[in-house]
């Protein structure tokens, strides 16, 4: 629970110094990160990983998201949006976008940990947001509870990413991915920066420890092993109906036909 | 018929070909011996289930192709019994298709139709004894017959009456009242509206009062969506402006067209989709249906924040949530 | 006489003594069978029945149907804890904590989408080979109520679970009901004891599901296998095959051995598949809330058209004196099915009224050979496909990379233009099918061997057909046009003219055939060769 309050505390930090000083809030935050991320990270090294972040941003995001990220045509601003949502889009691949569709796809990622770390140090320091997060610092094994996750995800996720977590349909061919198989860090990420279509769900909406509930739902259906044999796609009654028409009722139709031809 | 449209002539049934069992005695004896091994099969799939249902533990899993990892007990349960019943089935057919009888046989059909005096007899039978019933000539009794059979069919209906309450104003009224605090679903937390970022998405009930337990009848009709836009986006007359909240609007999670939950909210489209049947609805202009078979836009609950600085709703729904009914508008 | 002829011996004529039965019991024992596989769907139907019968009385031994809240207890740790209806935590604790309990609810389920499934490619059997004709329509009105009830049953029992995805089907439901004007709040408080969910409904549609349908089914399908048995089984035309005879096997010992071993394959296949395969995974569902919903949430399969004509319905409401009238769920969720169980229902006295052919048919028809009634099966197919596509797009839409938006646009389009086009599509090709068998007839089978003719032509050689062949494929009847009947003999105009102009037109539409060749044309041919 340590580390739970820390990042509360830190995450809402951020809006409140907004008005007062921005540098502060930007120290803040990687006096957080610092702490929570890298401890041994010193403050010559944050400056040239921004430095890094910023050279890497001028060469593979500038054209869409402006050379300050201020946001230009096609791409928005990346001015407050944090090191979790950098984290989230360029450590899953989304960003760089290959191709302007509906939808910005999952992808192998384009750049490597050290360079999705130099980016979102980069885009923190322009303003406050959130914060980036590891695979480590989620206990999500012992702060959540399954039983509470699977209610939530219910009620918050399951409308567009299925009962299953296996995605969705959205509208004009957007869809919600599936969830199965997204690192942690990228699931919690994902909440609270409501990456793309998706809303955010902010820290009092939805708790921090109820995130990780929500984890631990996730990973455990995820993990889960066959129950009742094939899975069918886990998308519920239109694969069964397939299944009970295609398999069944054409192993059954097979059988007649043997049945009913003359033996020699 | 005319001999130019003379069809072609029936040959008659073809002639019987004698099946290698019939004729051949080594045949018959392999097909006796397949008959017998398929029965055996069944009967490996009975041990293989009694085995499954004693000796397999319930959470042993076994990794198979295509399947996954998969529950054993379960699977090797399920297996057994389709090995023993499925080849039972197999055993007779084969038996019945190689040794038994396969000589087609001929049967004659009869026309349906009885004959002319069978029909003429029952005809003047049935006019014979609703004579003799005499109720022709007895209109009385028969009036009276028919009035008693008509209202005795009251008693049961009545009966049913106690199925389910009238509804009365039921269908129109919710647990939102002026002042309720909006409380987190799960969780029961109130909301102030910092709490909600831009973007963000809130699903909530109506607090309720001490002691007063939340049904799913309540949460059938109470549950609804809270969404933080930029002030600036909303295209709404003055009055529906009025019911936000510094950006918040509120709509009831009830769809407008059957009642499924509709929150499944689309930050960069601003657009609200139901997932049962589709029915789009357009956030910023009050929840309009812009795609899908829905009619009516859903029901928008105007809310402000109580003293405390807690987000309430300003006054109850002003039109009864979730699919319309006959007397909706009444 | 052997110890045991001896001892069957007795117990026949202790039976028979008291019930007289030694006549009917051998005429039935040598009752005759036509064989063919299409003939085992409706086995197939039958003997899903019988499984269901089964593993639904297991399943009942558990579950409680009960709307009662309680807190899970049971073995399955993602739901420890929650609340939830005694009905859904029963059905998990079947699933999980009564051993085989999720094969018999798997078997279950995969036997209620066979039976559903069989029964609708029975109807598409007896539909296109015209076995409903007279003297079988009562028999075909009877198949028609069982369908609809499946569905009702079936619906009833995927709701009994009370998971959330289930809930929300009766979510839908309930909307329509509610729908239904004057009277649709009424009857929805009626049915749920109350407003939506209420605590009644799950013990009510409980007792109709184990108790009342599957009662009402047991009667009809007796009727429905009396009225088979009474009136002989169709045969398809062949040699030898007539209108007064019915060629097949004897029930003993053949065909009892078939037909009973086939009930014991129906079990076994579903059996594997409740084994492998798994179906209504109802504790990733969770327990159902009016709040919550999945995106993808679909009915089983024979409710998907319907949800699919929901889902394309115009967003129409009508306002009547202030009355609501929701035309956008009443079009597609009440007055589109009824007409159509209703056509369906009548078909058969449709036909013989357009054809004017009020006899006995026992020979079943090749379907090229009755192209117009093909061709609205292809309708009715392609009406039903594209619905049950539409019923299921937003599942299309993610695995196919399509937007539902444009599967809904397709679908609404479709469902009026696809169906048409299927019919005329269908009726030419019969019409191509029926020229086929002309020349085939006439002019043999083509054998790919060229031979040259003494002056340098090649030609190919025809083998000529079997006598079987080239009679099956002539022996149907060719109904001339029935015409309109405008006015009597005394030129008074027939009060009923618009109706057998009508009729006339559709008779017209129904006798367009490709000439059959008859004896005569062969003969003549026959003569010209040589």
């Amino acid at each position: 629970m340590r580390f739970i309050s820390k990042y509360r505390r830190h995450r809402f930090a951020g809006p409140l110094l907004l008005l007062g000083a921005l540098l502060f809030a930007g120290l803040t935050y990687s006096a957080a990160q610092a702490v929570t991320e890298q401890a041994t990270l010193s403050q010559s090294d944050k400056a040239t990983l921004i430095a890094e972040g910023k050279e890497i941003f001028a060469r593979g995001c500038s054209s869409c998201h402006g050379l300050n990220a201020e946001g230009a045509g096609v791409g928005p601003s990346l001015i407050g949006v944090g090191a979790a949502s950098v984290d989230f889009q360029v450590a899953t691949g989304r960003m760089p976008v290959a191709d302007m569709s509906q939808q910005i796809a999952r992808k192998e990622p384009v750049y490597n940990d050290q360079e999705v770390a130099a980016l979102a140090a980069y885009v923190a320091s322009l303003a406050p947001g959130p914060a980036a997060v590891t695979n480590e610092e989620l206990a999500w094994e012992r702060d959540g509870n399954m039983a509470q996750g699977g209610e939530l995800f219910r009620n918050n996720c399951a409308m567009c990413h299925n009962l299953a977590g296996q995605g969705g349909a959205l509208t004009q061919g957007k869809y919600a991915p599936t969830v199965m198989g997204v690192e942690v860090k990228h699931i919690y990420e994902a909440m609270i920066t409501g990456p793309q279509a998706m809303p955010v769900f902010s820290e009092t909406i939805l708790t921090p420890q109820e995130k990780l509930s929500v984890i631990k739902w996730i990973k455990h259906a995820e993990t889960e092993p066959q129950l009742g044999g094939a899975a069918l796609g886990r998308v519920g009654p239109v694969t069964e109906g397939l299944v009970g028409w295609v398999l069944g009722l054409g192993l059954l139709i097979g059988v007649a036909v043997w049945l009913t031809a003359k033996a020699r | 018929m005319s001999k130019e449209l003379a069809p072609l002539s029936d040959p008659g049934l073809p002639e019987h070909i004698h099946r290698k069992a019939d004729v051949d005695v080594k045949a018959a004896k392999k097909a006796e011996r397949q008959v017998g091994i398929l029965f055996l099969f069944s009967v490996l799939g009975t041990l293989l289930f009694v085995y499954a249902y004693l000796g397999i533990d319930e959470d042993a899993f076994i990794f198979v192709p295509v399947l996954g990892s998969t529950n054993a007990h379960q699977l090797f349960l399920g297996l057994g019994l389709a090995m023993a019943l499925f080849f039972i089935g197999m055993a007779a057919v084969h038996w019945a298709k190689t040794l038994m009888p396969d000589h087609e046989v001929i049967d004659y059909r009869k026309e349906q139709r009885s004959k002319d005096e069978d029909r003429e007899d029952f005809v003047s039978t049935v006019k014979d004894r609703a004579n003799e019933a005499g109720l022709g000539r007895r209109p009385f009794i028969k009036r009276t017959m028919l009035l008693s059979l008509g209202l005795v069919g009251i008693s049961p209906v009545l009966l049913l009456g106690d199925l389910g309450p009238l509804p009365g104003n039921d269908q129109k009224e919710t647990n939102w009242k002026s002042g309720t605090r909006l409380v987190t679903d799960p969780g029961d937390r109130p909301i102030r509206p910092s709490d909600l970022e831009v973007g963000g998405v809130a699903q909530v009930q109506p607090e309720l009062p001490a002691g007063k337990v939340r049904h799913l009848d309540d949460i059938a009709k109470d549950s609804v969506l809270l969404i933080r836009i930029r002030p600036e986006e909303f295209n709404l007359d003055a009055e529906r402006l009025s019911w936000t909240y510094e950006g918040i609007i509120a709509f009831s999670k009830i769809c407008s067209h059957m009642g499924c939950a509709v929150a499944l909210y689309e930050q960069t489209t601003k657009h609200l989709l139901c997932p049962c049947h589709q029915s789009t609805f357009d956030v910023t202009r009050a929840a309009k249906v812009i795609f899908g078979p829905s009619a009516r836009p859903l029901p928008q609950l105007a809310i402000t924040v109580d003293s405390q600085g807690y987000l309430v709703a300003k006054q109850p729904f002003s039109e009864p949530v979730g699919p319309s009914f006959w007397g909706r508008n009444k | 006489m052997s110890a045991r002829e001896r001892v069957a011996g007795q117990v026949a004529n202790y039976v028979d003594e008291r019930t007289g039965s030694a006549k009917w019991l051998k005429k039935t024992l040598t009752k005759v069978f036509p064989d063919h596989w299409s003939f085992m769907l409706g086995e197939i139907v039958l003997y899903s029945f019988i499984i269901l019968l089964l593993s639904g009385t297991f399943l009942t031994f558990w579950y409680d149907p009960s709307m009662r809240e309680v807190e899970y207890e049971g073995s399955y740790q993602p739901l420890s804890g929650l609340k939830m209806s005694a009905a859904y935590a029963s059905s998990l604790h079947i699933s999980f904590d009564v051993r085989g309990g999720l094969l018999m609810r798997q078997i279950h389920h995969w036997a209620a989408l066979i039976f559903m499934a069989a029964m609708v490619a029975h109807l598409m059997r007896v539909f296109f080979t015209g076995a409903f004709r007279k003297p079988r329509e009562f028999n075909w009105i009877i198949g028609v109520g069982l369908l609809t009830l499946g569905i009702v049953e079936g619906f009833l029992g995927y709701s009994l679970p009370d998971d959330l995805l289930s809930g929300t089907g009766i979510r839908i439901a309930e909307a329509i009901i509610q729908a239904i004007p004057v009277v649709g709040s009424y009857l929805s408080f009626f049915i749920f004891g109350g407003a939506f969910p209420g605590e009644m409904f799950i013990q009510r549609i409980y007792v109709v599901h184990i108790l009342l349908l599957p009662g009402i089914f047991l009667a009809l399908i007796t009727v429905h296998l009396m009225l088979v048995w009474y009136q002989k089984h169709t045969q398809y035309p062949g040699p030898g095959r007539t209108e007064k005879n019915v060629v097949g096997y004897p029930l003993m010992p053949t065909y009892m051995a078939k037909a009973g071993g086939f009930f014991f394959i129906v079990f076994g296949v579903t059996a594997f598949l409740g084994a492998v395969a798994s179906i209504n995974p109802i504790w990733i569902y969770g327990p159902y809330n009016p709040g919550q919903i999945g995106a993808g949430s679909q009915p089983d399969w024979y409710m998907g058209w319907l949800d699919g004509l929901v889902r394309m319905a115009p967003p129409l409401e009508a306002y009547i004196f202030g009355y609501t009238l929701s035309l956008n769920i009443l079009i597609p969720g009440l007055i589109i099915p009824g007409i159509i169980f209703t056509g369906m229902a009548l078909y058969p006295f449709i036909e013989s009224w357009i054809t004017g052919d009020k006899r006995e048919h026992h020979l079943l028809d090749r379907p090229r050979n009755a192209p117009n009634r093909t061709a609205l099966g292809a309708m009715s197919i392609t009406f039903m496909l594209v619905t049950l596509i539409n019923g299921g797009n937003d599942l299309l839409a993610t695995h196919f990379d399509l937007s539902i938006n444009q599967i809904m646009w397709f679908s609404r389009i479709g469902v009026i233009v696809l169906p048409p086009l299927a019919f005329v599509i269908t009726k030419r090709i019969c019409l191509s099918l029926q020229r086929a068998d002309r020349e085939l007839v006439l002019h043999g089978k083509e054998t790919g061997r060229l031979v040259m003719l003494p002056h340098g032509e090649f030609i190919e050689v025809h083998e000529p057909l079997t006598p079987e062949k080239a009679y099956l494929l002539t022996q149907h009847e060719q109904l001339p046009a029935l015409e309109a009947n405008l006015s009597n003999e005394y030129g008074v105009r027939n009060p009923k003219a618009i109706r057998s102009k009508i009729r006339s037109r559709l008779s017209r539409s129904q006798a367009e055939q490709i000439a059959k060749p008859t004896a005569n044309d062969v003969k003549e041919l026959e003569g010209g060769h040589h």
